[in-house]
């Protein structure tokens, strides 16, 4: 007798869903923590008026239109600029030090959503001299976030706390010498994306492109199951060069990971981690 | 049978916790999740409960497996869920009702790993988080226990869920700690 209990039936229907997006157009959440996928799912199916994720489900399956609507759900785009201003300094006064020694560099910011991260890093790489000998490859699955990640714009509002970071991370001078203001709207320098490459990339599905020297991804991971996460973890580890860094969001943790062995601990409060396998 | 506790509390918090948490023995079999509404992280809630309390008390980091006997603090800035599997999950969602954590989120995500087997508890706080994850719960076939708004620092929260959960018990801090001290008993 089967014993396992019956699953309900939205959790069927999210299955089917989730299903029916990656056959369909190749974006697979189907690992993707269940239940802050299911919190995103409930939302859009609410604020997209379906009575039912089946409905939605045949939407998504005849309607070419739907799939942009349902990823604006499905992918996180909150971030700022130097997020959580102490693993930047970190980044500055520890990391920093040990990519000098190295003739080119390459980082790569991976889930880079509207680019907060990506013209922070560059903002940082130019104070310390850097940004010359470094390429920054910024990617993310979402197509619209990584428009608004290259065009460089963001809100004016949204400025202010931008500026507070970056202060707190160390920042060398001010944010302001590094957009203009226009129509309500703050444009960052042109200068800062020339050594970014943004690229559709997944790290569900897709394999190393790269050698680099550091990779950033943070509050990315959180968002995956266990065995994605131990997938992604691996393309980090094969992308990194020997001593190479990881850094991670703050309640991201190497601990539970397959690949926890081939990483040490070098700034443990930042979660940045160093490559420390042959 | 009761599986896990979930608390939500806002304004006063740290008051209504103090009559509470640190009345737990070591051994107390179920891992309670707190939501606390703080500005700004540190928190210093983990900190400051550790010294107080017999019972583990932890932030947690992403993915972490539950255990009995420990109370998790929600990292500020950070919702915390329930995964089926009865491990963590974090997120950096957008606030819901300008929060992040968000009592509600927690709720939801605990009623759907739980379902009849989850204990909610909402205390004081000035706004209406928690009354929508109260009700997920009571859907679900679990427990409401509300701290009684004629008592609480602020009452608007625990009124908000009385006011949509029909099954919700209204109690004192006291009564609230006895009664988790009664599930250890039976």
């Amino acid at each position: 007798m089967n014993t396992e209990p019956t699953p309900a039936v939205e959790d069927i229907e999210i299955q089917l869903l989730l299903e029916a997006l990656a056959l369909r157009y190749h974006y697979d959440f189907r690992h993707y923590a269940r239940a802050s996928i299911k919190r995103r799912l409930r939302q859009a199916r609410e604020q997209l008026e379906f009575s039912t994720f089946s409905a939605m489900q045949d939407a998504l399956l005849h309607n070419e239109g739907m799939v942009g609507r349902l990823l604006d759900y499905l992918t996180v785009q909150v971030s700022e600029m130097f997020r959580d201003p102490s693993y930047f300094k970190a980044l500055r006064e520890k990391v920093i030090p040990h990519l000098r020694t190295y003739p080119s560099l390459k980082i790569w910011i991976a889930g880079c959503s509207h680019g907060e991260e990506v013209y922070s890093f560059a903002i940082m790489l130019l104070e310390e001299g850097l940004l010359d000998r470094t390429m920054i490859y910024a990617t993310d699955i979402n197509p619209a976030a990584l428009d608004v990640a290259k065009s460089g714009v963001y809100p004016l509002d949204r400025i202010a706390s931008f500026t507070r970071n970056h202060q707190q991370a160390g920042g060398r001078t001010s944010l302001a010498d590094y957009y203009a203001t226009a129509y309500g709207r703050a444009v960052f320098d042109k200068k800062l994306r020339e050594k970014v490459v943004f690229s559709d990339h997944s790290l569900v599905s897709d394999e190393v492109f790269t050698e680099c020297q550091l990779v950033s991804c943070r509050n990315v991971m959180i968002y995956f199951d266990r065995p994605l996460q131990d997938r992604a973890v691996g393309l980090f580890r094969e992308s990194l060069t020997r001593r190479g860094f990881l850094g991670l969001g703050s309640k991201e943790t190497l601990r539970f990971s397959d690949h926890a062995d081939a990483f040490t601990e070098f700034v443990r409060e930042e979660k940045i981690y160093q490559r420390s396998d042959a | 049978m009761t599986a896990a506790v979930v608390i939500g509390a806002s304004a006063g918090a740290v008051q209504a916790l103090s009559d509470i948490l640190p009345r737990l023995p070591a051994e107390f079999p179920l891992p309670i999740l707190v939501v606390v509404h703080v500005p700004s992280a540190p928190s210093g809630l983990t900190q400051l409960f550790s010294a107080k309390c017999a019972v583990a008390v932890v932030e947690p980091d992403d993915k972490e497996q539950i255990r009995p006997g420990t109370v998790y603090f929600a990292p500020p800035g950070y919702h915390l869920l329930v995964e089926p599997d009865a491990s963590i999950s974090l997120s950096s969602d957008e606030p819901v009702l300008f929060s992040r954590p968000s009592i509600d989120v927690l709720f939801e995500s605990a009623a759907d790993a739980f379902g009849a087997e989850l204990l909610g508890i909402v205390l004081t706080g000035a706004n209406e988080d928690g009354s929508r994850g109260a009700l997920a719960i009571e859907a679900a076939g679990g427990q409401i226990l509300v701290e009684d708004p004629a008592t609480a620092y602020a009452a608007a929260m625990p009124t908000a869920a009385l006011a949509r959960c029909a099954t919700a018990r209204t109690l004192s801090l006291d009564a609230i700690a006895d009664h988790l001290l009664g599930l250890v008993e039976r």
